[in-house]
């Protein structure tokens, strides 16, 4: 009875140990440091489209004892999740109608994906898989029928949903967007169109080498409506009954208003 | 000029706007109809979401027709028996229409209901408004004097029961083709984002045989409570009414009301309607080649909402 707990706290002990070994077997260690030039958007009555610059650095734990290692960035920009839907056109009875559609839920209404050279040259396909780098690999999910899935990254409905956002420049990709200015100094652009959608941006910066994750870090930005546009936004959400009476008067009032103004008697 | 539409989410010209809004109403103002058949075409033209459009559209037009009926209220130019009745059936047909418009839009089919229903309705009333419009202006050249429009026999609708004197109009007629009117005209209304003044007055017209001289101010109240109660139930429902991108309208299409409804005055009657008949047919065509034509971008996105 007595030695039961003795095995148990050595048992204990050597699963503790096996889980810190893995951490502690890098002989490098990089840490990552960004920070977004911005990190609250306000969205004013002269918004017209804007941009935000991600600057970074790699720390290295031991500087001494590494050499320069030829490091690769990817960055990932998500905004806020909602869902859509794409529909198809085909020619019936003469027509063009939608026929065919797909619901993608909860997917990134914003997504960029930023870094240094292309992302097939920096990891092998299984990394970047795993790691979702690049748009191809962005996890967007479809429902189907009944099935909750993503599909094969050629698939025409997930092609036309990426081409359709890329269009409207929500979606993007640039293989040469982060430019290092020392070997171990980077930045990056993230450019905002003018319809961007409001709410809150998470940046995720994966640094690797030699085709190897080696760290990651994630930080985030908010695109927020002030002042009038966010009272009149908050309104026409929270109480729209009252917020449409209120303008209707108001047309009756412009009406009324105009009628006075070019009454000719 | 840009302004940044809070519930659009998109900043615009607010000079563009002003000047959308004054060309909608300057032609509204000339023809006595709404207009909204052609402002909700060219708010989706500029980049503005086909429901914000159809929901702003609303308000726009709430207060133009308000103008309108004002004026036409002066001259007691509205018959206001003949626009309660319009009013009963208008409403119910509102509330079917909104209820369709949902149920297509969930089956995705709107666009195409939407495209349909202005290639039919636009290219037949057009048509026949550019037929009617040639042909009296021929009579007018050959020196006829045009037949005053209440002299035509009294059709069928005539025969129909609960007859009611309308006054103003000075017609004495059943009340049920007037409500069945209202029904079909708050329906397409609501299923196609436009007043429908552009068909309420030649079926009045032609159909009703009220005078010329209540049927625009008579319409106008019509389309003012549909499009007021239109408002409220978009920004209760959807929330998508934009009040700043309607109040831009709402200025410049007062404004161009005023000018467009001297110009009106200046042009003889057949030859406004062969006007208006040719701009609603051109509008029509233009859907209908839309209809036909391969599309370059066979696909279409549409957001759902982050729930």
């Amino acid at each position: 009875m007595a030695r039961r707990p003795a095995s148990l706290r050595a048992l204990v002990a050597a699963a503790l140990l096996a889980l810190l070994v893995p951490f502690a077997a890098p002989a490098r260690a990089e840490r990552l440091i960004v920070s977004v030039s911005n990190a609250r958007v306000t969205v004013t009555p002269n918004y017209s489209g804007g941009e935000l610059v991600l600057f970074g650095a790699i720390e290295k734990d031991h500087p001494a004892f590494t050499e320069t290692a030829k490091y690769d960035l990817v960055i990932t920009v998500l905004g806020p999740r909602s869902s859509m839907v794409t529909r198809r056109k085909e020619r019936k009875f003469g027509i063009w109608i939608n026929t065919d559609s797909r619901e993608f839920l909860m997917v990134p209404s914003y997504l960029a994906v930023f870094s240094n050279r292309p992302t097939d040259a920096i990891a092998p396909l299984e990394v970047r898989r795993r790691q979702q780098l690049g748009i191809s690999h962005v996890l967007l999910t479809q429902r189907i029928g009944t099935d909750y899935a993503d599909v094969v990254a050629d698939d025409q409905f997930r092609k036309a949903f990426v081409r359709l956002l890329e269009d409207r420049k929500l979606y993007r990709e640039d293989a040469a967007a982060v430019k290092f200015l020392t070997p171990t100094l980077f930045r990056t652009g993230i450019p905002l169109p003018a319809e961007v959608p409001i709410g809150s941006y998470d940046i995720s910066i994966k640094l690797f080498a030699a085709g190897e994750l080696l760290t990651e870090t994630d930080t985030s930005f908010e695109i927020a409506k002030i002042g009038f546009e966010q009272f009149v936004a908050t309104a026409a959400r929270q109480h729209g009954i009252i917020y449409g009476l209120v303008t209707a008067l108001m047309a009756l009032a412009t009406g009324w208003m105009a009628s006075i103004v070019f009454r000719r008697d | 000029m840009q302004l940044y539409l809070p519930i659009a989410d998109i900043p615009v010209n607010v000079l563009l706007v002003l000047a959308m809004g004054a060309a909608v109403g300057f032609v509204s103002g000339m023809f006595g109809v709404g207009g909204g058949f052609l402002m909700t075409p060219l708010l989706i033209f500029i980049g503005i979401a086909p429901a914000v459009a159809v929901a702003s559209v609303t308000s726009h037009m709430a207060a133009s027709s308000f103008s309108g009926a004002l004026s036409y209220w002066r001259r007691r130019a509205i018959d206001p028996l003949l626009a309660f009745f319009l009013l009963c059936g208008g409403i119910a047909g509102t509330g079917l229409g909104v209820w369709f418009f949902v149920l297509m839009r969930s089956v995705g089919q709107l666009d195409l209901v939407i495209a349909v229903s202005y290639v039919v309705l636009l290219t037949a009333v057009g048509g026949l408004m550019v037929y009617e419009g040639i042909r009296a202006i021929r009579r007018t050249n050959r020196g006829e004097v045009a037949l005053a429009g209440r002299s035509g026999n009294r059709n069928w609708l005539y025969a129909l029961p609960f007859k009611v004197r309308f006054k103003r109009s000075k017609i004495y007629l059943s009340v049920l083709p007037v409500i069945a009117i209202g029904v079909l005209i708050g329906f397409i209304g609501a299923v196609m984002g436009v007043g429908g003044g552009f068909i309420l007055v030649p079926m009045l017209i032609y159909l009703l045989r009220v005078p010329t001289s209540t049927v625009v101010g008579t319409s106008m109240v019509l389309t003012l409570v549909t499009m007021l109660i239109a408002t409220v139930l978009h920004a209760a429902t959807s929330h998508l009414v934009d009040a700043v991108l309607a109040l831009i309208l709402m200025i410049g299409g007062v404004a161009g009301a005023q000018f467009g409804a001297r110009a009106g005055q200046r042009i003889r009657g057949e030859q406004l309607r062969l006007l208006l008949g040719l701009l609603v047919l051109a509008v029509g065509i233009r859907f209908a080649i839309e209809l036909g034509i391969r599309p370059a971008e066979l696909f279409t996105l549409r957001e759902l909402g982050p729930a």
